[in-house]
C-alpha cells in the first residue's frame, strides 16, 4: 500500500511507518502505552469562479499523530513531514520528555484492545488516481450547463490511507477516497445551488448540477419579502444536514451527556416516530474508513430508532466516565469536544421531494441554511439564514420566490413528536461542518420559526 | 531553506509558469487544555513542508508537498505549474498582478519571555488550578487552555523577493459553564476564544487566569436565574470590546476582503454587499467609525512583516469617518481593482495557497469610556462576550448573541440578564453608532480561528477594539 495516489512524490507505506513508530517507542520507553495513527495520500481541489478556474490546489499528505502515556501521563505529538528515523526520534522524544513531566490524567481510558474492523470498501481507484484535468471537465460541464449563467463551486477529490497501530497489539488500516462537485449559478438578483459526493468522481455528473443550480437559480430571481413568523418548512438534504449537526455535537456526544449539557434521554420519545437517526461507518452511500482515531471499530449505532432515543456517541474517555464501551467516535484533536460522529445517516422515506412538496399546505421551501450558530445547546436553538433559493409553497405548489430569511429556531422542537409530517426518499450524501458526513434525505416540517428578513 | 523555495520556483517556471512563489515554512505548535481540575491533553504539532503557487493564464495552480527537500521542491513546482495549466479548457481572462516591488529581508515578531521556555509542569498547573479554583465557585464545567504557534517561514517569488519571518504567537482561555435545569450558561474570560497575540508567554502572564476564575465562575451561576433580556424592537445597545471586536469582524472585516467582493467566495464563504464602484463616496457608519487594516501593530495578532507575497505591511484606511474607502487585498485582486495590493495575503501552513485575510483590522477609539456611554443612557442594554455569531452571506444582515447583559436605566448599570442578543443590518447598525470609548480602552483582541478557503484554511487576525453605544437596536431575539 502506497500513500502517493497518481505517482507523485515518494512512496510511504503508512503500515510500516506505524510499526517503525511503536518499535522506536518501545525501545525509548519499554512500559509505555502508545497508538499512533499514520494518515498519507492526496487531496486536490479544483475552485472556480466567474465560470472559470481561479484556484486549483493540490497537496501529498504525509501525517503522523501518536498519544503516549507514562503510568497515566499522557500527551500527544504530531508531525506533517517526511518520516524519517530523525523525525520520528524527535517527535517521540519529545512526547516522552512531556510525558515524564506532566500530572497524571485520572481519566486516562487506556488503549483500544483488538478488534478488527469491517473494511468500509469507501474507495475508487479511479478517484485516487484523478488528474486536474479529470476535475476540470467537471467544472466544464457545469459552467457550460449554467448557459450564461455566472457559475462558481469546486470540486474535490481525495485519496487517503490510514494505519493505526498500539502497543495493545491492535492493528488496523483502511483507505478511502471522496470526490465532491459543489456549485452555484447567478442570475443577479439569485443564486441556485446543486451538490454531489460519492467515493468515486465518476457519480458526479457536471452537467445534470450545473442545470440544476441554474434552473434554481432562475426560479429563485427576482424574489420578494415575506413577513417572518411560523411557517412549515421543505428543508432540502443540505438543511437537514445542517440541522443534525447540531444534534450531534452536542446531543449524542458522550461529553455532552455526561456533563448535563445534553437533551438526550435514553428511552424516551424525544422526535418525532418518522425520525431513524444512525452512525454508520459501512452504508454503502458514505464515506470513509470503519475505525477512530483510537483504533475502535465503528459498528452501525442507532442514536434514534422510530423516534425514540437509542443511542449515545463514545470515546474510550466518555465510555469509560459512563461506565461503557466505545462506539468509536474519538476523533484526533477533538478531546475536548468529546465523541464525534462521521457517518450519520437520517433513513430515507417512502415520499418523492415532489410527494412532499405537495402536502406542504402553506410554507417554504428552503434549498440552503447558512451560518448557523448555536445559542443555547440544551434545547437546541439555533439561529441562521436561508441561502440559494427559497419559495413560498401554497396548497402543494410553489407560488413565488421569497428574500432570504433569518431564522431562531431550536432544532430539538423542529423535529419534536408530531413535527414532522414527512420525510423523503431523496437519500443525498452531504459533507458537512465538523468533518462529519450526512446521508440524508429531505424533510418536511410542521413549523419553523423564522425571526427576521435578510434585510432587516 | 532559500534554496528549497528557490528549486521551487525555477521548476514552476521551466514548466511554463509566467510568475511563481513558494514558501517553506516550519510551524512548531503546542495546545493544552485542562477541565475540571484534569489536564486532558497535551498536543504539540510540527509541520515542515513547501507550497508553490504558479500562474498560467487566468489561474493559480498550487502544490504542497510535505518535505524541505530540494527534490521535492522542484517536484511541487512542476506539479503546480501542470496543475495550473488544467484550467485552461475553463478559463478566464489573464490574471494580472499589482505591481511591487521585489522584497529582500527578515522580520521577527517581539517575544519577551520564551513560551518554550516554561516549563510544562507551570503551564498545566496554572490551567489545571485555573479549572479547580472555577469549580470551587459554582461551575460546573471548568475549561483552561493555553496554545503556543512558532513559525518560521522563507518565501521566495520568481520577480525576487526573499523574506524570511519568524513568528511567535501565544495566548489563553478558559470559561466556567453553569448547567440549570433547562438550559446551560457560560462565561468566558478574557473572551470567548480567549486572547492571543504574536507575543510571548508573557502575554498570558498578564492575563491572570487565576485572579479571574471564581469571578467568572459566580457569573455563570447567577445567569442561570437572572432574567431574560428583553424583547424589544428599538433600545440603546452598549457593547464591550471583546464583542466590539466580533463585530468589527464579522460586519467589517469579511465585507471588505477584495476576494469577496470580486465573487472569488461566492459559493462557499459568499460575497460582500459592497460594490467596488461606491468605494471612497459609500457611507457605512456614522462619522465617529474610523477602521484600518494595519498589520504593523506591535504585538496585535495580526502583525506581521511581510504578507505571503512579500509585500512589506502597512497600515490601510478601510473606513473614515464613516465613509468605505478601502479594502483587505492581495497582488492579483488589487490589479483587478486597480489599486496597490493591501499587503494582506496569508496562508496558514504550507499546503495553503495563499488568499486575503484580514490583518489588524480594527476601530480607531474615541474620546469617551464605558463608564461615560453607561451614565448617559437613560434606557438600554449593556452586552458583553460573544457567545453566538451568524450573519449572511453578504455580510449585511447579523444576529449576534453575548454571554451576559445588564440593564441600563437612568444612567446607571442594573440588574444582570441572559441570553442577549440583538440583531441589524450593517451600514444601519454602524450608522447608529453615538459614543466610542477612549485609548486607555484599547484592546488588541486576538482571534485564532477564522475559517476562509476552500481547502478550509484557519486564520489568526486581530481586531483593536473598544467600547461602543449604538441607537435603537432590537434586542432579545428569541428561538
Amino acid at each position: 500500500m502506497t500513500g502517493s495516489g497518481n505517482g507523485r512524490g515518494a512512496a510511504i507505506d503508512p503500515n510500516e511507518v506505524a510499526d517503525r513508530v511503536l518499535d522506536m517507542v518501545r525501545a525509548k520507553a519499554a512500559g509505555a502505552e502508545a497508538e499512533v495513527t499514520i494518515r498519507t495520500g492526496t487531496e486536490a481541489l479544483t475552485r472556480f469562479a466567474g465560470s472559470f478556474i481561479h484556484q486549483n490546489v493540490a497537496e501529498e499528505k504525509s501525517h503522523i499523530a501518536l498519544r503516549v502515556s507514562l503510568d497515566g501521563r499522557t500527551t500527544s505529538v504530531s508531525l506533517d513531514g517526511q518520516p524519517s528515523d530523525d523525525a520520528l526520534g524527535r517527535l517521540i522524544d519529545s512526547a516522552l520528555e512531556a510525558a515524564r513531566v506532566l500530572p497524571a490524567d485520572p481519566d486516562w481510558p487506556g488503549l483500544a484492545p483488538v478488534a478488527d474492523a469491517a473494511d468500509a470498501g469507501h474507495w475508487d481507484d479511479a478517484t485516487a488516481e484523478a488528474s486536474p484535468d479529470e476535475r476540470a471537465q467537471r467544472v466544464g460541464d457545469f459552467v457550460a450547463a449554467g448557459t450564461g449563467l455566472e457559475t462558481a463551486g469546486s470540486c474535490v477529490t481525495n485519496a487517503t490511507y490510514t494505519a493505526f497501530a498500539n502497543s495493545a497489539g491492535q492493528r488496523l488500516s483502511g483507505r478511502a477516497t471522496v470526490a465532491a462537485l459543489d456549485g452555484i449559478a447567478r442570475t443577479g438578483t439569485s443564486d441556485g445551488s446543486a451538490r454531489a459526493a460519492a467515493a468515486g468522481l465518476a457519480a458526479l455528473d457536471g452537467r445534470a448540477l450545473g442545470e440544476h443550480a441554474a434552473s434554481k437559480a432562475r426560479d429563485a430571481a427576482d424574489a420578494t419579502d415575506l413577513p417572518p413568523g411560523r411557517y412549515e418548512v421543505l428543508l432540502e438534504p443540505s438543511c437537514v444536514a445542517n440541522l443534525l449537526q447540531f444534534l450531534f455535537v452536542y446531543g449524542f456526544n458522550g461529553r455532552a451527556v455526561e456533563e448535563g449539557r445534553s437533551f438526550v434521554q435514553l428511552g424516551e420519545a424525544q422526535f418525532d416516530p418518522a425520525i431513524t437517526l444512525r452512525d454508520d461507518a459501512t452504508h454503502a452511500g458514505t464515506v470513509g474508513v470503519a475505525f477512530d482515531a483510537e483504533g475502535t471499530p465503528k459498528r452501525p449505532l442507532d442514536l434514534v430508532r422510530d423516534g425514540i432515543t437509542a443511542g449515545i456517541l463514545h470515546t474510550r474517555r466518555t465510555a469509560a466516565k459512563a461506565e461503557t464501551q466505545s462506539t468509536g467516535h474519538a476523533v484526533e484533536g477533538a478531546t475536548e469536544w468529546g465523541a464525534l460522529a462521521e457517518n450519520i445517516v437520517l433513513e430515507a422515506g417512502s415520499r418523492s421531494p415532489e410527494e412532499l412538496l405537495a402536502s406542504v399546505g402553506r410554507g417554504l421551501l428552503v434549498t440552503d441554511f447558512w451560518y448557523t450558530r448555536i445559542l443555547d445547546p440544551r434545547t437546541q436553538v439555533v439561529t441562521g439564514l436561508t441561502r440559494n433559493g427559497v419559495w413560498l409553497v401554497e396548497d402543494g405548489r410553489i407560488v413565488r420566490p421569497i428574500s432570504n430569511l433569518r431564522f431562531t429556531q431550536s432544532f430539538l422542537e423542529a423535529l419534536a413528536p408530531g413535527a414532522v409530517p414527512g420525510v423523503g426518499s431523496d437519500l443525498s450524501l452531504v459533507l458537512g461542518g465538523f468533518g462529519g458526513t450526512f446521508l440524508v434525505p429531505s424533510l418536511h416540517l410542521a413549523s419553523w420559526n423564522f425571526t427576521g428578513g435578510a434585510q432587516g | 531553506m532559500y534554496d528549497t523555495a528557490t528549486a521551487a520556483v525555477e521548476a514552476a517556471l521551466a514548466a511554463g509558469a509566467s510568475y511563481a512563489d513558494a514558501r517553506v515554512m516550519e510551524i512548531r505548535s503546542e495546545a493544552m487544555a485542562a477541565r475540571n481540575g484534569v489536564l486532558e491533553s497535551t498536543e504539540r504539532d510540527e509541520r515542515a513542508g513547501v507550497g508553490v503557487r504558479a500562474l498560467i493564464g487566468s489561474s493559480w495552480g498550487f502544490y504542497a508537498v510535505p518535505d524541505v527537500g530540494p527534490a521535492a521542491a522542484r517536484r511541487a513546482g512542476e506539479q503546480a505549474a501542470a496543475v495550473a495549466r488544467a484550467s485552461a479548457s475553463v478559463s478566464g481572462k489573464a490574471l494580472d498582478l499589482a505591481p511591487q516591488a521585489p522584497a529582500t529581508g527578515s522580520w521577527s515578531s517581539d517575544c519577551r519571555e520564551d513560551p518554550w521556555a516554561v516549563t510544562l509542569a507551570e503551564k498545566g498547573d496554572l490551567l489545571e488550578g485555573a479549572t479547580r479554583t472555577m469549580q470551587q465557585h459554582g461551575a460546573d464545567i471548568a475549561e483552561a487552555s493555553h496554545r503556543v504557534w512558532d513559525t518560521h517561514k522563507w518565501l521566495v517569488s520568481s520577480e525576487g523577493s526573499r523574506v524570511d519571518q519568524h513568528h511567535v504567537e501565544c495566548g489563553a482561555a478558559m470559561s466556567a459553564t453553569a448547567v440549570g435545569e433547562r438550559e446551560t450558561q457560560r462565561r468566558s474570560y478574557p473572551g470567548i476564544r480567549g486572547q492571543y497575540g504574536t507575543r510571548g508567554w508573557e502575554l498570558v502572564r498578564e492575563l491572570d487566569l487565576a485572579g479571574n476564575a471564581a469571578r467568572i465562575a459566580e457569573e455563570a451561576h447567577a445567569l442561570l436565574t437572572a432574567p431574560e433580556c428583553p424583547s424589544l424592537d428599538a433600545t440603546d445597545l452598549i457593547l464591550g470590546s471583546e464583542q466590539m471586536a466580533l463585530q468589527i469582524h464579522e460586519s467589517v472585516g469579511h465585507a471588505v476582503e477584495l476576494d469577496r467582493i470580486l465573487g472569488w467566495e461566492a459559493a462557499f464563504a459568499g460575497t460582500s454587499w459592497l460594490d467596488l464602484a461606491q468605494m471612497g463616496s459609500l457611507r457605512f457608519g456614522s462619522e465617529l467609525m474610523n477602521i484600518t487594516a494595519d498589520a504593523t501593530l506591535p504585538g496585535a495578532l495580526g502583525s506581521f512583516g511581510y504578507d505571503d507575497e512579500g509585500t512589506p505591511a502597512h497600515p490601510v484606511d478601510i473606513v473614515r469617518e464613516g465613509t468605505w474607502v478601502g479594502v483587505l487585498s492581495g497582488r492579483d485582486s488589487a490589479a483587478l481593482a486597480g489599486i496597490p495590493s493591501g499587503g494582506a495575503v496569508r496562508a496558514d501552513g504550507f499546503n495553503r495557497i495563499p488568499m486575503v485575510r484580514m490583518t489588524n483590522v480594527g476601530l480607531l477609539p474615541g474620546q469617551d469610556s464605558l463608564d461615560s456611554m453607561i451614565a448617559a443612557t437613560d434606557d438600554g442594554v449593556l452586552m458583553d462576550t460573544n457567545r453566538s455569531w451568524s450573519i449572511d452571506d453578504k455580510r449585511l444582515n447579523f444576529q449576534f448573541g453575548c454571554e451576559i447583559g445588564w440593564e441600563i436605566k437612568g444612567g446607571k448599570r442594573g440588574r444582570l440578564l441572559r441570553n442577549p442578543t440583538y440583531t441589524g443590518i450593517s451600514p444601519r447598525f454602524w450608522g447608529s453608532m453615538d459614543m466610542l470609548g477612549g485609548p486607555s480602552e484599547w484592546t488588541f483582541w486576538g482571534t485564532p480561528n477564522c475559517g476562509k478557503g476552500q481547502p478550509m484554511q484557519v486564520g489568526h487576525t486581530g481586531h483593536p477594539a473598544v467600547p461602543a453605544r449604538f441607537r435603537g437596536i432590537r434586542v432579545g431575539v428569541r428561538g
